[in-house]
């Protein structure tokens, strides 16, 4: 279990000391695909999640979110029990009997993700034999979509990749030109970026997921996408399967990635050097302001990412070269090298990048670096802080706003935190 | 299949990482997907465990199904032995490793390891967090207690007991447990073994040595405790210390066991609950309406301080531990009211609307449904919250107890002089109901449940004088007003129906 990957280089050209890429296998300290229900139900304001699964992951979910949201949540758990297992029930009536009750409940919903869990992939429940079958009867006022959210084939975010790409296949179909950002974004995130390729003149853009139902954009041979997040490998697909082409960009976190990353759509649409700068010029001195008022913390500093969200690398090239701080690990539950080709270019020699986890062992790695900033998940912040090392929790990095030039301050103010709180506190 | 939009207690193999986590020297290994790690933040966030919780998991993914999930269960066994050198080992399986059916226990005894390793077999789709505390609690103890106990004592030697069922990630069992080893200490009891909470498989060995049994959380304990009685003859105290009659009761039934003096303890009771409670000042507390929903054993305990201790009267009593509903109902009957028994929220949120109480003693997801209709609210039971493991000591057992429980469940009530006023002086543009009791948050009383659908029309003058009376009685009587006009079959409510309507219901 914990066969180590002898160190992969990771060649650039002309660079021998590019990262080196770390391959472990063993205990994972990391969510499944599940979780990302918590900031997606929230997003596509008339959509439903109905996770098909056990009572672990109905715990889970509300373990995750619960303590965060008060208002009804637009997810919920069928929960599979014995008489299920017995075959004493027949599994798909009594899925009928749930989403009748739910939707009796929920008329406002026009969309259902039946999202499937661990367990109903192992005793092979075909959810979408029943999305197809759900989707005609409450057709035309409910769609019934499927993805799976389940721990043995999904870990985190892969949830809202397998969520967006079941929604491809809904999306209409355009001949026309027009461009797609794809992966969930704050409101106010998608908002800023939707001024600024307008005032570059791209006018006909789009966003997956859509804040509604109706609001789902249509693909054709004529879609530029444009990634939002690095982990939307199948929905990616997908889409480039329907004709869209995608636009290679590094991501958009901190003002150097938003810019190349705004740029990459700029050069795809023609749009001309002035132009761009004169849409993007304000706010990028804005968003670097807003950075250097961090650099005096965390310059020189050191961190260590444990795998989480897949956004680790693009974030491990922005803290060393906007901020300068030493990436001692940066650690990624799956590296998908195509999408992150730009990302790694940028990251300074001799970086550690390690996929997968062994986590007793990330831990002996990371006791011995010592780092001055650890980026870890819920499970792992407490007991290191008790060791005496600052902790950022990463899950915060997905429930905030944090993309574009006007957060990238507030993306660098969330490393320097820790460190702020733990100058202060004299107890 | 069952629809659920929050559940009370997780699975049981959450109830089984409860005790290892309490416990020094023991580990699990758990064979389960990736994911199934979420279950160590509850220790590490809700309960701010400065440790991770002593459990490895297998995670397996599906390319693993088809292959040797086994070979990866001993080798995740192994691997975890070797780093961790516990005492003993705990092995089992979750939700999804129950369907492969690897037999955990069969594969980590092939191992041949040099301590003891005690297999837990917890059916996921049958059973639930509680239950599978209490039968790990049970299996750790079945197989580590040494039958070779005892005898090694004299006359003059203190009465020992064992105290059962504290957990982690348990409401307040870590201050139960100083109060109530303190409260032992002033009766000249000694413990001798507290368990699960800080005990090692060690502690475990040597639990025949006490002369009998407290059992704290029969949810978690009780199990253990039966054994323990069957086997090593040890009785068990049956009452739980929560509420000032419950804590003699529970002082009388060792006194009675063992013959100790209590005299002095009795007369130094050290709880300010029964003055406070006849203080004048309390007299508004009276015949409040509470609906009380938690784990079986604080529900039936706060069913009895509220009625006899608080003066409230019980509008609804229910819990999610089916196990003990036996218990609750009796209880409940003592109150003329009927149990609910139930896991699913929506019928706790249902029978809570309809109940419409004054204050509601719940859960965490109690504090949801309070919120939502605007009805103060105090813990009394897991589920938790990172806000029920507060900085001061607040246990809830023992006479500290009592005090905790007056302070924190008249806390949320508003003041009675401050009712008064709010109800003599209803159009106040200061002082008017939405801004709820002054020492509450803002945003605390801003939703009554709105009517659904009357089917009698209020005239205009009748809403208006409704308006007078205060929003927390408010519901109520709109519903027993409608109810009396339909009785009588009256098309119109006016403010002379509604006032019939209060002299036909008035308590």
């Amino acid at each position: 279990m914990t066969e180590t990957g002898a160190g992969i280089a990771l060649r650039r050209p002309g660079e021998s000391d590019g990262p080196r890429l770390l391959r472990e296998r063993g205990q994972r300290e990391v969510f499944c695909g599940l979780t990302g229900i918590i900031w997606l139900h929230r997003k596509i304001q008339d959509a439903f999640f109905l996770v098909v699964g056990s009572r672990t992951c109905a715990h889970l979910i509300q373990s995750a979110a619960g303590v965060m949201i008060f208002a009804e949540p637009r997810f919920a758990t069928a929960i599979i029990d014995d008489r299920d297992l017995a075959g004493l029930a027949d599994a798909n009536d009594e899925l009928d009997r749930v989403v009748t009750r739910l939707l009796e409940r929920r008329p406002d919903i026009r969309l259902l993700f039946l999202v499937g869990s661990c367990p109903s992939e192992v005793i092979q429940l075909d959810l979408s034999r029943a999305a197809r079958r759900l989707s005609e009867q409450f057709s035309p006022d409910v769609r019934v979509l499927n993805y799976s959210g389940s721990g043995i084939e999904t870990t985190f975010t892969q949830g809202e990749d397998a969520c967006l790409a079941a929604l491809v296949p809904t999306m209409p179909h355009t001949n026309a030109e027009s461009l797609i950002v794809v992966g969930a974004l704050a409101d106010v995130v998608e908002d800023q970026f939707r001024r600024l390729f307008i005032a570059m003149g791209i006018t006909d853009v789009a966003f997956l997921p859509p804040r509604r139902t109706a609001a789902l954009p249509a693909v054709g041979p004529g879609t530029r996408i444009l990634l939002a997040q690095p982990f939307l490998n199948d929905t990616s697909r997908s889409l480039e399967e329907r004709g869209a082409m995608r636009i290679s960009a590094p991501f958009p976190l901190g003002v150097e990635g938003t810019t190349l990353w705004l740029r990459a759509a700029a050069d795809a649409f023609g749009v001309e050097d002035a132009r761009f700068r004169a849409a993007t010029d304000l706010a990028r001195e804005r968003g670097r302001r807003a950075v250097s008022h961090q650099r005096e913390l965390l310059s020189g500093k050191s961190v260590f990412f444990f795998p989480d969200s897949q956004l680790e690398v693009p974030l491990a090239r922005f803290l060393a070269r906007e901020l300068s701080m030493r990436i001692i690990e940066a650690g990624t539950p799956f590296l998908h090298k195509e999408h992150l080709a730009e990302e790694l270019a940028m990251l300074p020699p001799n970086v550690t990048i390690s996929e997968g986890q062994d986590v007793d062992r990330q831990l002996d790695r990371c006791r011995a670096a010592r780092p001055d900033l650890v980026v870890c998940g819920l499970g792992l912040a407490n007991p290191l802080e008790v060791e005496g090392m600052t902790t950022k929790w990463s899950i915060e990095l997905l429930f905030t706003p944090v993309q574009g030039y006007d957060q990238a301050g507030d993306l660098a103010e969330l490393f320097a935190r820790p460190l702020a709180r733990r100058r202060r506190l004299a107890v | 299949m069952k629809l659920t939009l929050w559940t009370y207690e997780g699975p049981p193999h959450v109830g089984a990482m409860r005790v290892a986590t309490a416990m020094e020297g023991l580990h699990y290994v758990l064979h389960a997907p990736q994911g199934d790690t979420y279950a160590d933040l509850l220790f590490t966030m809700i309960e701010r465990r400065g440790k991770r919780p002593p459990v490895t998991y297998t995670t397996f993914q599906a390319r693993d199904l088809g292959g040797d999930t086994a070979g990866l269960f001993k080798k995740a066994a192994l691997d975890a032995y070797e780093r961790f050198r516990p005492d003993a080992l705990l092995v089992g399986a979750s939700c999804t490793a129950e369907l492969i059916q690897d037999d955990p226990g069969g594969l980590a005894k092939a191992l041949n390891l040099p301590v003891p390793v005690v297999p837990v077999d917890l059916p996921s789709y049958q059973k639930k967090e509680n239950w599978g505390a209490a039968e790990t609690f049970y299996q750790l103890v079945r197989t580590l207690a040494s039958p070779n106990v005892g005898a090694q004592r004299t006359e003059t030697d203190r009465p020992r007991c064992n105290i059962l069922g504290p957990t982690a990630l348990g409401f307040r069992h870590r201050d139960d447990v100083t109060e109530v080893t303190r409260l032992l200490a002033r009766l000249g009891i000694d413990v001798n073994v507290t368990a699960p909470l800080g005990a090692t498989p060690g502690d475990l060995a040597r639990i025949g040595e006490a002369d009998f049994n407290i059992v704290l959380y029969p949810e978690i304990g009780m199990q253990a405790a039966a054994w323990l009685e069957r086997n090593f003859g040890q009785p068990i105290v049956r009452s739980v210390p929560i509420g000032v009659g419950a804590t003699r009761d529970f002082i009388d039934e060792i006194v009675s066991l063992i013959g100790c003096d209590a005299t002095a303890v009795l007369e130094e009771m050290g709880t300010r609950l029964p003055w406070y409670s006849r203080s004048v000042d309390s007299t508004y507390l009276t015949g409040k309406r509470v609906f009380i929903f938690g784990d079986a054993t604080h529900a039936i305990a706060a069913a009895r301080v509220a009625a006899e201790e608080l003066g409230f009267t019980l509008c609804g009593l229910g819990t999610y531990s089916r196990e003990f509903a036996r218990e609750v109902r009796e209880t409940a009957r003592k109150h003329d009211i009927d149990a609910l028994i139930t896991d699913d929220y929506l019928d706790v949120e249902a029978a809570i609307t309809a109940a419409n109480p004054e204050l509601i003693l719940g859960t965490q997801m109690e504090r949801h449904i309070a919120k939502r209709l605007g009805i103060p609210c105090a813990v009394i039971s897991a589920p938790v919250h990172v806000q029920d493991f507060p900085a001061r000591y607040s246990p809830q057992m023992g006479f500290e107890g009592t005090n905790v429980i007056f302070d924190t469940w008249v806390h949320p009530l508003m003041m009675g002089l401050e009712e008064h006023l709010l109800g003599m002086f209803r159009d106040d543009f200061e002082f008017k109901d939405e801004a709820g009791a002054s020492h509450l948050h803002e945003s605390a009383h801003t939703r009554i449940a709105s009517p659904v659908a009357a089917a009698v029309a209020w005239e205009a003058a009748a809403e208006q004088e409704l308006k007078k009376i205060p929003f927390f009685v408010r519901g109520k009587a709109r519903k027993n007003t409608e109810r009396f006009a339909q009785e009588r079959a009256l098309a119109t409510i006016t403010v002379e129906t509604l006032y019939d309507a209060k002299a036909h219901f008035g308590r």
